[in-house]
Parts: C-alpha cells; sequence; structure tokens
C-alpha cells in the first residue's frame, strides 16, 4: 500500500503558466525517492502541494490513506504533524536556541496555549536530546541557532522534521547551500532516516551524482512534466540529458 | 565611464544646492520673513529670558505641585504608549506580509496606521477636544491615537524583516497561527518592537507638553496656567522641570536599549 499517491496533479500561479502538468506517483513507505530537474522546474511548488503550503488546482494526493485535497483546516493541522519538512535554508527562528528550534517541531501536537506557553513534557524533552546526540550536536543545545555553521543549522532542522515522529520527510534542497563536506553529513542523516527509523523520505536535488548515490528511485522534472522515472542505475547520461536538455541548450546559446 | 559618472553627481549637487537657495529666498520673499531682523531681536530676547525666567525662591515654593503634575504627564504618556503598543501589536501583525490573515485586514491595518500617523498629535488634540472637552482624556486619547499610528507601521516593518521561512517552517509543522506569531515572529522582532516603544515614551513625554496646553492636563497646563497669569520664574521652573524629566527619560531609555539588544 502506497504511503503517497499522485494523480493528474496539476498547479498554476497564474492563468497563463501551469507550473505542474499531470503528475502521476506513487511513493511506498521506507523509500528514499529523489526528485532532480532544472531550476524553475517545479520541484518545490511539488513538494508544498504534498503538504498544501501551496494549494494544486487539479488532481488528487492522497497521503498515509487520507484525500489531502479535502482535508479541512483541523484534519490539515492534524496530517501536518506526520509530514517533516527540510528546507535550503534551514529556516530556524533564529535567535533562539537550538533546543527550542527542535521542541518547535511538537506544535502540531499541542493546543494553541500550550504553544505559546512552551508546555513540553519530560518526554519531548528527551526525546529532543536524543535527537540532537543522534545527528551529533547535543553540545550546542543552549547555543542560538545563529551561532552556528550552515551544516549544523541544517542538522537542528532534520531534528526538528523528527521530533514530529513524521511517516514522509519532505527535504527542499537541503544541501543546496552547504559545502561538500557538510552535504556529505546531511545526505548520510537523511538516508540514516529511511533505512534506521523507517521514515520516508523525498528529496529535492539539484546534484544528478549525489541522488544517484543514495536514492532508491529518482525522478526527473522538466518543465513540470515528469520525464523520467527509475532507479539510479537506470539514469543514463541521455535521460539526464532529456531532464536538464533545454536548459543546457539555451545556456550554451545565450 | 566613471569620470562622465562623477561630473554628472558633481553638477546634480550643485543644481540642488541652487534650487534650496532660491526657494529659501522666495519663500522668505512671500512671507515676509526678514533674516536680519530677526537675528538682531536675538540678543534683546536672550536678556529678557535670563532677567524673566530666572528661578526664584517664590517659584520654588511651587515645585511640589509642578513635579505632581509632572509626574502624572510622565505616567500618562507611558500608558498611552503602551496600550497603543498593545493594540499595535494585533494591526501590525494584520498588516504585515509575514503574517497577515487576509487581505481585507491587511489593508484596514494600513488604513489606520496611515490615518492616525499622517496627522499630526496637535491636530488630534483640537479633533478630540471638540468631542471629549478639556479633559484628560482627550490629552490621552490624543497621544494614544499618534501612537497607534506610528508603532502599528514600525511593527509592521520589523514583522516583515523577520521574513517566511521560519513562518513556513511551522506552519509546516502543523503549529497554529498564535502558536507560530509568538514563537517565530515576536522572539525575532521583540528587541526592535521594544526599542521603538521606548523611542515612543520619550516622544510622547516632549508631546505630552503640548498636548496638555491645549486640552487643559498634567504639565502642559500648569505651564499654561502660570504663562497667562504672567508667572514668568514659576514659566522657567516648569521649563527646567521638563527639560531635566527629558533628559532623565533618555538616559534610563537609552539604558535599556543598551541591555535588550
Ligand atoms: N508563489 C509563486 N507565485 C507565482 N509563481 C511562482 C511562485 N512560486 C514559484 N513560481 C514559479 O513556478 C515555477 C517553478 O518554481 P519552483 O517550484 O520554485 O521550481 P524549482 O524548485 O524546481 O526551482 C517558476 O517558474 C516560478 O517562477
Ligand atoms: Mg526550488
Amino acid at each position: 500500500m502506497a504511503l503517497l499517491k499522485v494523480e493528474g496533479l496539476g498547479k498554476s500561479y497564474t492563468s497563463d503558466k501551469k507550473i505542474l502538468k499531470n503528475i502521476n506517483l506513487e511513493i511506498n513507505p521506507g523509500e528514499f525517492v529523489s526528485i532532480i530537474g532544472p531550476s524553475g522546474a517545479g520541484k518545490s511548488t511539488f513538494l508544498r502541494c504534498i503538504n498544501r503550503m501551496v494549494e494544486f488546482n487539479e488532481g488528487k494526493i492522497t497521503f498515509n490513506q487520507q484525500d489531502v485535497g479535502s482535508l479541512n483546516k483541523r484534519e490539515l493541522r492534524r496530517m501536518r504533524t506526520n509530514i517533516g519538512m527540510v528546507f535550503q535554508h534551514y529556516n530556524l527562528v533564529p535567535r533562539l536556541t537550538v533546543i527550542e528550534n527542535v521542541l518547535h517541531g511538537r506544535f502540531g501536537y499541542k493546543t494553541t496555549m500550550q504553544g505559546i506557553l512552551g508546555r513540553y513534557t519530560e518526554e519531548e524533552k528527551e526525546r529532543a536530546f536524543e535527537l540532537l546526540e543522534k545527528l551529533g550536536i547535543q553540545e550546542h543545545a543552549y547555543k542560538r541557532c545563529d551561532q552556528l555553521s550552515g551544516g549544523q543549522q541544517q542538522r537542528v532542522g532534520i531534528c526538528r522534521a523528527l521530533i514530529q515522529e513524521p511517516k514522509l520527510v519532505l527535504c527542499d534542497e537541503p544541501i543546496a547551500s552547504l559545502d561538500p563536506n557538510s552535504s556529505k553529513i546531511i545526505m548520510d542523516h537523511l538516508k540514516a532516516i529511511t533505512t534506521e527509523l523507517g521514515i520516508t523520505c523525498l528529496v529535492n536535488l539539484h546534484q544528478v551524482d549525489v541522488a544517484q548515490n543514495y536514492s532508491d528511485r529518482i525522478i526527473g522534472l522538466n518543465q513540470g512534466e515528469i520525464v523520467f522515472e527509475g532507479a539510479s542505475h537506470q539514469l543514463s547520461e541521455e535521460q539526464i540529458h532529456k531532464i536538464y536538455g533545454t536548459k543546457t541548450k539555451e545556456l550554451i546559446i545565450a | 565611464m566613471n569620470e562622465k559618472a562623477m561630473r554628472k553627481n558633481r553638477w546634480q549637487s550643485v543644481i540642488f544646492l541652487l534650487i534650496i537657495i532660491v526657494l529659501t529666498y522666495w519663500s522668505s520673499f512671500i512671507t515676509q520673513f526678514n533674516f536680519w531682523d530677526g537675528l538682531v531681536t536675538i540678543p534683546e530676547a536672550t536678556g529678557w529670558m535670563l532677567s524673566n525666567l530666572s528661578i526664584t525662591q517664590d517659584s520654588l515654593e511651587r515645585l511640589p505641585k509642578i513635579m505632581e503634575t509632572l509626574v502624572e504627564t510622565i505616567f500618562m504618556s507611558i500608558a498611552a504608549t503602551t496600550l497603543a503598543a498593545a493594540v499595535s501589536l494585533f494591526l501590525g501583525l494584520f498588516g504585515s506580509n509575514t503574517t497577515k490573515v487576509n487581505s481585507f485586514l491587511s489593508v484596514f491595518a494600513r488604513f489606520v496606521a496611515s490615518v492616525s500617523r499622517n496627522i499630526p498629535v496637535v491636530a488630534w488634540s483640537l479633533i478630540l477636544l471638540i468631542s471629549f472637552g478639556q479633559n484628560s482624556v482627550t490629552g490621552f486619547l490624543a497621544l494614544f491615537v499618534g501612537t497607534v499610528g506610528f508603532l502599528t507601521r514600525a511593527f509592521m516593518e520589523s514583522m516583515d524583516e523577520v521574513g517566511q521561512s521560519s513562518v513556513e517552517a511551522l506552519t509546516a509543522t502543523g503549529a497554529t497561527y498564535f502558536q507560530i506569531v509568538s514563537k517565530a515572529v515576536i522572539p525575532q522582532c521583540l528587541p526592535q518592537m521594544l526599542s521603538w516603544i521606548l523611542f515612543m515614551i520619550e516622544t510622547n513625554i516632549r508631546s505630552a507638553t503640548l498636548v496638555g496646553i491645549l486640552t487643559g492636563t498634567g504639565i502642559g497646563y500648569t505651564f499654561d496656567m502660570y504663562y497667562k497669569t504672567l508667572n514668568y520664574n514659576a514659566v522657567g521652573l516648569v521649563t527646567l522641570c521638563i527639560v531635566i524629566a527629558v533628559i532623565l527619560v533618555d538616559l534610563i531609555s537609552n539604558y535599556i536599549r543598551k541591555v535588550i539588544l
């Protein structure tokens, strides 16, 4: 049974341009799937349709046996607790400490008042420290996030997603702002999430080689359409050209 | 290329300077303000001020009464500012692009801010005077309304600066609006917001004197009363008290600013 099922998904921000066209996709529990494609292909938009950070116009998304499009506000909030999200720019609250930022991931399970007062249970706090330790940044727990390096901030972002106890983690270019060393650490951690915790990962990536190294399956997106879908080893030079093709040609001409 | 730009720049400043000189002459011509005549009266006026506004034994006896109204004025300014800050917090949230609820409330907040900010506090005093009469509520409201406009605008900009990123992240975890506001937006702009509130308290203590003269409350009323009864020594003392109070408040708020920033 698929964890995520996308049928005929279509999205446009303005009436004159369709950003996503007829996307069909199934993702099974425990899979590590990468989406690659040139910038502007619609990768970020697609990821945000899944947890309705962006409202889609056509088609149907089923997550965890629920019809995502038909959820009301309360149900949507409930569903979002099951989907963690990791961002290119980490999207932490820079003036707050690492541990506070991690615990933000619990808001979805709390009433507004509990959240405002910062009431966390002992188990939640313990879990937060466990996760920090697992990601190797426990000694920074009480530092402000703006004092951390990019790679460390991204690990805080991953902790915040994991403390949600999600079934799926969406990562939007998690390593695009990082140096090669930190990138490898982050990708290894993301891979460990699927292999050790069994959490499904859907990752937007810029780098084809990284996608090939880590993914069970790769999806190539170009101008809002899926132009490739298959295992890493099935991705040939020719297909890479097809995914990035139009863009590189344009670049050469320009 | 670079040299050309520099030369163009120099020409621009020369033209700008010329325009200012012409405007100055023209406006002094149409208002019939004679700069030199004005300048000549300065020594004379200074002499008058020194001899008439000096503080005497007689005026010192009025000090307790003056202090009482001064303290009253300071507290009114603080109360008007903090209440305005509470209102502005919500208007700022509705108006800022980071935290806006819907576009109707956003336009509404911006409209309120713009109206109350663009009418000077003296004009507000006069407008409110018509409906509320000469009492302390009028003075309070005048300061309050002007402050709401200014703080809403300032808060809105601070919140805009926080940006969408952490708000987006918390929305994706399933957090509610007020959880996001209290844990992602406010912590990020709190130092700036406190700094603006302190600034407005300073400003309001200064304007409270003027507002008091118009609405018959606080230190402004005391000033006005002595002024109209020609008790210039007392006027001098009141002025001195106001100056000292403003300097003190300045020092205190600068200290607080240093601590929070
Ligand atoms: N909020 C938005 N409003 C209008 N157009 C948008 C918005 N977000 C993205 N787009 C457009 O959608 C297209 C795809 O963007 P995006 O999903 O960010 O692509 P990618 O992540 O693959 O680079 C781009 O052409 C972009 O200009
Ligand atoms: Mg993107």
